[in-house]
């Protein structure tokens, strides 16, 4: 028994110091932008930098609309396809693994190609491009959403819940937003911090689409031009992706701890 | 006029009739039973009074009013749910309150008939809890004073106990039956388990594959089934092979030994005739009126208030059963014995 948790804990270490060390080398580096001592001074200049500032912002808010989106799309139709079309179930879920299959340039390629001529002039407008760069991420972030969705349905009783609202006199607003949101609050909001570590790290359809005003070509262009401001931008980057799993993380928790005082559900 | 009214109502999925030309009339203040076998229709037929299904043909009258394709939420007709369905987001009064709030009504009209309905079930302490926090018998409970609150012309219920404990059903089964009496309101109560149909209905429809094969008071569906199906679905029933019947003389040959019966008209008897009984009819020893047929024991079963003997008539078994007393001395497997019943407590099928 002692000789099996012995080897447990070595492939543990193994794999952990696969995963640190390379962040932690990282880490080193960004400290080494004065010569000769440890200093956090790229991170200053990366905070000072207002290119930091302007495309995470940007990046923020299509985060938010692509969220936003992707919600009002895949909730009701996720719901209407447990409640009356269980049968095209896996269809969708096929559909929802598509943007894993297609690759990104491909994606970009193809939007800018449609939407940049007649009938849709998207591209020729900064708004039709921000407007044609979230829709790409709702594309992108579509697995993600609609697993999430689809798992926390997964959990509530849909058609009786539905059923219960409706012999009560409630009409099918009321159903969505009384009962099927506030009950897949925790899938959303899942979901929703997924699609925004996406958002946030994207480079290919961004740097297409909008160029540098975005985030994701934003730290490739400092990768490219400053040495240590790309590392610590790499560990900026890591904390936010991380403070978002640990959101998640924290949701989702809290979801497991209702569940075990309940009796039958 | 019937307060509830079924008029040739069918359902069809697909190629599967699940409900074929059901009819029924229900007063107002009655509480029916739909008891069968699972997949005999009896859910359907409820979904389709509540709304949740269209018949196929047929109509639907509730109060007058024709309902059969009005949409769930404008019939004003509860339902209680085999898996509760209570709103997990929801407190237990905000639950209760939820159709009241649906209809917009005053927040202090609410609030008082939140208070009365937990008053109704005693679980006023729990206004503030969550679903999550009750337990299964309490969630029904709640369960059952949401569709209430509302106030429904009729109060449906779907298989209500099933999810829960023993126990817990036969005492939830007895609140559900007073609040129905309390209120006077017209319930139909879905079940596959015949004590509850036959203990809290005042009366109950028999259904098997899509078909009412019976409607009638819980006495009459046990005591004179109008099928065979009935028969040996509500209780326990003794089927056993008879030879020479003769119908005009109600006598027969039971592994060779004569009895005699009384046969109801309403009953067909098939080409292979078999004489029904139930278990309780029979008792150990003669009497005068009553049919004596000689047997072995071949297995004595205790089952707590009920002892159930297995008597085997020379190739033929038949139960019998007798309520347990203390000081009994019982026959023991291998005795000879006699067993007898009235002549008018059996039937030919």
């Amino acid at each position: 028994m002692k000789r099996k948790s012995f080897w447990s804990w070595i492939w543990l270490i193994i794999g952990m110091l696969y995963f640190i060390l390379p962040l932690y080398a990282t880490f080193d580096f960004s400290l080494r932008a004065r010569k000769g001592v440890l200093s956090f001074l790229s991170y200053q200049n990366i905070f000072k930098d207002p290119n930091f500032w302007s495309t995470i912002r940007f990046s923020l808010v299509i985060a938010v609309f692509t969220i936003i989106v992707s919600i009002l799309l895949v909730v009701p139709t996720a719901y209407w396809i447990r409640l009356r079309l269980p049968q095209l179930r896996g269809m969708l879920e096929f559909i929802s693994m598509l943007p894993f299959v297609v690759p990104a340039i491909v994606l970009v390629f193809g939007l800018i190609r449609v939407f940049s001529g007649a009938p849709f002039f998207l591209t020729n407008t900064y708004f039709g491009t921000d407007a044609l760069l979230v829709a790409a991420y709702v594309v992108l972030a579509l697995p993600y959403v609609f697993r999430s969705v689809d798992t926390g349905l997964a959990a509530i009783d849909v058609i009786s819940l539905t059923e219960a609202a409706q012999s009560l006199g409630a009409s099918w607003s009321t159903i969505m937003f009384k009962i099927i949101f506030p009950n897949l609050k925790v899938a959303i909001l899942s979901s929703a911090f997924l699609t925004l570590a996406t958002v946030i790290g994207e480079y290919t359809i961004a740097s297409f689409m909008v160029g540098i005003k975005a985030f994701g070509p934003y730290m490739s262009l400092i990768g490219q031009n400053r040495t240590y401001e790309s590392s610590s931008l790499a560990i900026i980057s890591f904390m936010v992706t991380w403070s978002f799993m640990g959101l998640i993380q924290l949701f989702n928790r809290g979801k497991a701890d209702s569940g075990s005082l309940a009796g039958a559900r | 006029m019937a307060f509830l009214s079924l008029t040739n109502v069918s359902k069809v999925f697909g190629t599967t009739a699940a409900v074929e030309d059901f009819n029924l009339e229900v007063d107002k203040g009655e509480f029916v039973s739909f008891l069968g076998p699972s997949g005999c229709g009896k859910t359907t037929t409820l979904r389709m009074i509540a709304g949740f299904e269209l018949p196929t043909t047929g109509k639907i009258t509730l109060d007058g009013e024709d309902i059969t394709y009005k949409s769930p939420n404008q019939r004003n007709v509860g339902m209680v749910f085999q898996s509760y369905a209570l709103f997990p987001n929801l407190t237990i009064g905000q639950n209760i309150g939820f159709g009241l709030q649906v209809r917009k009504l005053p927040e202090a009209d609410i609030k008082k008939r939140i208070d009365e309905m937990l008053a109704l079930v005693h679980l006023e302490k729990h206004i503030n809890k969550y679903p999550y926090q009750l337990s299964g018998g309490q969630q029904q409970r709640i369960a059952l004073t949401r569709a209430l609150a509302i106030n429904p012309r009729v109060l449906l219920l779907d298989e209500p106990l099933s999810a829960l404990d023993a126990k817990i059903r036969v005492e939830l089964r007895l609140e559900i039956r007073r609040i129905q009496q309390t209120m006077g309101i017209t319930t139909i109560y879905v079940t596959h388990d015949q004590e509850e149909a036959l203990l809290i209905s005042d009366r109950v429809v028999v259904m098997s594959q899509g078909i009412m094969e019976q409607v009638g008071t819980p006495a009459n569906i046990y005591n004179f089934p109008a099928s065979e199906f009935v028969a040996q679905f509500v209780g326990q029933l003794n089927l056993i092979k008879v030879t020479d019947v003769d119908l005009k003389k109600g006598t027969c040959l039971l592994a060779g030994q004569p009895v005699k019966f009384e046969q109801s008209s309403k009953i067909t008897i098939s080409d292979k005739p078999r004489l029904a009984i139930r278990p309780e009819e029979l008792q150990i020893g003669t009497g005068a009126g009553r049919n004596a047929l000689k047997g072995r024991v071949e297995s004595v079963l205790f089952l707590g208030a009920v002892v159930r003997l297995r008597v085997d008539l020379g190739g033929e078994l038949i139960s019998a059963d007798f309520f347990n007393e203390r000081t009994r001395t019982l026959p023991r497997k291998g005795d000879d014995v006699v067993i007898s019943f009235p002549e008018y407590s059996c039937w030919l099928i």
